[in-house]
């Protein structure tokens, strides 16, 4: 039997594509803006900038420019593996953390979900020296595993604290079923709990990747080197030289932001799977 | 075939120790402007000179170069060579022990007392970075508006009032290219630019340190009253304008008259449309005195916890040299050398804004030696109510009150 | 003598907690704390720290300029923390609300394009709303004209009165994405029995909303509204790429972030100061861990929570 959807009803069908269709627009007029203008000389930025290019108004020159002073192949592999590896680490052990707070009660509960709460309410840059002291004497300036290292550590108080408020919401016929049947703790995180918040993982994933990925500061202090800088770095350094060179800092804008865009398209799918097939029902 | 493999690794030994031989200097830089002239240019003659020493030059953004070179110096990561800001922010490096003494260099000689103040403790006993350069501000301007409008370069303020006038009331130019946004512009390239003439340069600042004027003094209130003007002049919602913003507007020909420093000629070089041309701060009535803000802007230091520091003294020692300074000058145009070597100009426009040391007094920016020790600090005072006389949020009476205020509060002198 | 018992080691607390602490401990919580730890000392001559007990503190409540820089940026992060709360959580709870609706079409490429905006690092926002909101450019002048409404038009971004309320727009224009997301992954976990049963009675979208839906994310709500507070308490990057460290005009976009930096590194000529630096994160993080208290003890413990 097929229930008569009061939202199907035209009328509120129409209202509500015109609200979220207002709103698209809004969110991508800029990006657009900023990725029409990339190909415009820059004058005709100046001159007129919603116009499209035309053929006497367009130019390739600011990408021309980026990808020829710059390692672009390497900043994006060096930004690719600074974001991919935290972001796995992140994930698994918040999940395992935020399980841990969620589902057992031991005595400093509270305190150490406050306790690991602690590095989203500090501005993470008082700790830079602190960090790259310890950095220093691991050995690990100008690495790719510094970064990483820092990263993990820095993405996992967020993961934790969101990712705690959904692991409560597992249902809990569910677990104690498992119990009763003789399933190991770990078995019921991997096999029950994991499953039913995927799609609070996949939100948490895009949340954690995004600063990560976005980074200028903890590449500066701690790998500044060529060979370790990541995209966001290279990018700054370039829009450095060419600052009021729209058209150069424009292009380099949209090449920064292009994979990021594209990781997110592609996951994305992934992660509406996510969404709908682990949607407690 | 033992025999071999010694001779194999006697050869790798030996290769390795070659290898380990020369030495790498690294530069730290806010002039990120300037790496491919660091790169391409200067560095190649110093290594030409010096084959055993290999120098890397490693910029940081200016806005971020003082906080992360001072964590690297902290944690021991910073390169071999600091460049200096002047005064305060590189004394307090040296104070904390994040620069070496150079005041036995015999290099040093090559500079006059003034180029070494910025950069020597406030007794004068230790000198800790040598002086690289200057910059001088005054005005750029497009002579083909001037010419459109039949307009002559402005010599007194009266005439800079008319000129600004006619191009506002006769074109649909903008007079000046200039905003507030970012603030600095009012202090950096405005109020010490068009003060000196007002306050009478030198002078004038050694009067507020030893505390025998104060910021409510007429002299320190007329440049505020004369920036109280600008706001007429400048574009359409200048509050919001960037300094990337001014440039473009003066370099796609749309803004007749920007202020600013001789730092700029190389990007106008590369960017503006039509040749443009400089002239300097204007004067206070008819006999008054021209004076320009020359001011040390950039010198050179040693990190203590570098291991080449030798190799690091030969570097700074070839920064003082002629070569240098004519190198340096002619190829990071707008840079004066601060050595005493007289340098030939190139650039046109460098070469004039470098004769007005000629015609005019010199003066460093007002508020740089010690007014900005205590809080609150007066560069940042500066730049806030300097931006909002330019607004018209302050009366310049309000402003100098605000200025004298902080500055009288921690400044024993003016108590 | 009594017998000790010992209790068994809880080997999976150890297994599900310790890698997180451990990394977490090193790289994040040890740095920061070391470094708070500096906010009870002052610096007696170059190099050297000694101990001051609360005098920092003391400074920072009671010195004339210390003192109205602090409260300023306090009020200032307020608004900035206001806005957020009442326009960007409204609207994103409005959009998930929407693309959850079954049965809409296009509900994924909405949800998509509409969180694109967040992906993007705050150099790049800075950069382009400077450009769009630049009187210089037009763009946004010319849309206003478009619509007759052209004189509504000014230097938002530079006028003492506009420049707060237009940056914090920004930031909720970049991030309604992140509430959108959370309670989007709420709402689709209402159970469909709840919401067909409604349906059955004839009950409106409206309705099914507000009584059926509404109640069972509130938890969700009060997590994003606590995420709001701690990110905005938190905020520094957009702020600095626009208006730099000093957050003018006169300071009044400056919030605890910006203070803060300036404050610890120095900005400009402005020599920094790490006992002053760190006694500012201190306060801030005195003012985040009490909102964070009263959601962990309080809110968290008293929302409704539904078990299926």
């Amino acid at each position: 039997m097929s229930i008569q959807n009061p939202n199907l009803r035209p009328l509120n069908s129409l209202a509500t594509h015109s609200v979220l269709l207002a709103y698209t627009l809004l969110a991508l007029f800029p990006i657009v803006l900023v990725v029409i203008n990339s190909f415009k000389s820059r004058q005709a930025i100046f001159n007129e900038p919603l116009a499209w290019p035309t053929p006497s108004s367009f130019t390739l020159e600011g990408y021309v420019r980026i990808l020829e002073r710059s390692d672009f192949a390497l900043y994006f592999y060096n930004s690719f593996v600074v974001t991919i590896v935290p972001l796995f680490l992140v994930m698994l052990f918040a999940a395992m953390a935020a399980w841990a707070l969620a589902e057992y009660r031991f005595r400093g509960n509270r305190l150490m979900a406050l306790y690991l709460a602690i590095g989203i309410m500090i501005p993470i840059r008082l700790g830079t020296v602190s960090i790259l002291e310890i950095i220093v004497g691991l050995n690990l300036v100008n690495t790719l595993l510094a970064l990483i290292l820092v990263y993990t550590a820095q993405g996992l108080p967020l993961a934790i604290f969101i990712l705690t408020e959904y692991m409560r919401q597992v249902p809990r016929d569910l677990k104690e079923a498992a119990r009763c049947d003789g399933a190991s703790e770990y078995r019921i995180f991997f096999q029950i709990a994991v499953p039913l918040t995927r799609p609070a993982l996949a939100t948490v994933a895009v949340f954690t990747m995004v600063p990560i990925w976005n980074d200028l500061w903890f590449p500066l202090i701690l790998a500044p080197a060529e060979h370790t800088r990541t995209i966001q770095l290279g990018v700054q350094q370039f829009i450095g030289q060419y600052s009021t060179d729209w058209n150069s800092v424009l292009s380099a804008l949209t090449l920064a932001v292009m994979p990021a865009l594209i990781l997110y398209m592609f996951f994305s799918r992934q992660l509406i799977r996510g969404l709908t097939a682990g949607a407690v029902k | 075939m033992r025999s071999s493999i010694q001779y194999a690794l006697g050869l790798a030994l030996a290769t390795t120790m070659a290898v380990s031989h020369a030495t790498t200097l690294t530069i730290e830089s806010w002039r990120v402007d300037d790496s491919d002239l660091w790169e391409d240019v200067l560095i190649p003659v110093f290594e030409a000179e010096h084959p055993d020493i290999q120098v890397r030059f490693s910029p940081t953004s200016p806005t971020e170069y003082d906080s992360t070179v001072n964590a690297r110096l902290q944690a021991g990561t910073a390169g071999d060579l600091i460049t200096c800001r002047p005064f305060d922010v590189s004394l307090n490096l040296y104070q904390e022990g994040h620069l070496l003494d150079l005041t036995d260099m015999a290099a040093m000689d090559n500079f006059e007392d003034f180029a070494r103040s910025a950069w020597t403790t406030d007794d004068g006993a230790s000198t800790f970075c040598m002086p690289m350069a200057s910059v001088i501000h005054g005005f750029l301007y497009n002579p083909e508006i001037f010419a459109e409008l039949d307009l002559e370069v402005p010599r007194t303020e009266d005439e800079f009032l008319a000129v600004l006038d006619t191009i506002e009331q006769e074109s649909s130019y903008t007079p000046l290219a200039l905003g507030t946004n970012d603030q600095w512009e009012s202090n950096q390239i405005v109020y010490t630019n068009i003060g000196p003439a007002f306050w009478g340069g030198e002078a004038g600042r050694q009067a507020l340190l030893d505390g025998s004027a104060s910021f409510t003094d007429p002299e320190f209130v007329a440049p505020f009253e004369h920036m109280a003007r600008w706001g007429e002049y400048m574009g359409r919602g200048y509050e919001s304008q960037t300094y990337g913003d001014s440039q473009n507007l003066f370099s796609l020909g749309r803004a007749a008259i920007y202020p600013t420093g001789s730092w700029d000629i190389s990007y106008f070089n590369q960017q503006a449309l039509f040749e443009f041309d400089a002239f300097p701060p204007f004067r206070v009535g008819d006999d008054g005195q021209c004076v320009i803000s020359d001011h040390t802007d950039i010198g050179m230091g040693i990190n203590p916890d570098s291991e080449n520091a030798e190799a690091a003294k030969l570097f700074l020692e070839w920064l003082a040299s002629e070569g240098f300074a004519r190198l340096y000058t002619n190829e990071v145009t707008g840079f004066f050398s601060l050595s005493k070597h007289e340098v030939e100009v190139r650039d046109p426009v460098a070469a004039e804004m470098i004769n007005w040391r000629q015609d005019c007094d010199s003066t460093i920016r007002l508020n740089a030696q010690i007014m900005n020790r205590g809080t609150p600090n007066m560069e940042q005072e500066l730049w806030t109510v300097g931006s909002r006389v330019l607004n018209g949020a302050m009366t310049p009476q309000e402003a100098a009150e605000r200025i004298q205020n902080g500055f009288s509060s921690w400044y024993a002198p003016q108590q | 003598m009594r017998a000790i018992r010992l209790r068994p080691v809880p080997w999976h607390l150890l297994f599900f907690l310790g890698p997180a602490v451990v990394i977490y401990t090193l790289f994040s919580a040890w740095p920061l704390l070391d470094t708070l730890r500096l906010s009870l000392y002052t610096s007696a001559g170059p190099g050297q720290r000694v101990f001051h007990g609360l005098g920092n503190f003391v400074t920072l409540l009671t010195d004339p300029h210390w003192s109205a820089a602090f409260w300023n940026a306090l009020w200032n992060n307020t608004k900035f923390f206001l806005i957020h709360l009442l326009v960007q959580n409204p609207i994103g709870l409005l959009l998930a609300a929407l693309i959850s609706l079954p049965g809409l079409r296009l509900a994924r490429t909405y949800r998509t394009l509409i969180f694109l905006p967040t992906l993007l690092s705050v150099v790049i926002i800075g950069f382009i709303w400077q450009l769009i909101l630049s009187p210089l450019w037009g763009v946004s002048e010319g849309l206003l004209e478009a619509v007759g409404l052209g004189h509504l038009f000014s230097a938002w971004l530079g006028r003492e009165s506009t420049a707060l309320i237009t940056l914090a727009l920004i930031s909720v224009w970049q991030f309604v994405g992140i509430p959108l997301m959370l309670l989007y992954a709420s709402l689709i976990q209402v159970p469909d029995e709840l919401i067909e049963a409604a349906v059955v009675e004839g009950a409106s979208s409206w309705r099914i909303f507000w009584q059926i839906k509404f109640p069972l994310i509130l938890p969700t709500l009060g997590l994003v509204t606590i995420l709001t507070f701690v990110g905005n308490f938190n905020a520094f990057e957009l702020i600095y790429a626009v208006k730099g460290a000093l957050g003018g005009p006169n300071f009044s976009t400056d919030i605890l972030g910006t203070f803060f930096y300036r404050t610890f590194f120095g900005y400009q000529s402005q020599v920094g100061s790490p006992t002053m630096g760190a006694a500012v994160a201190s306060m801030m993080f005195f003012i985040i861990l009490c909102g964070v208290m009263v959601y962990l003890y309080v809110i968290q413990r008293r929302l409704h929570r539904y078990d299926v």
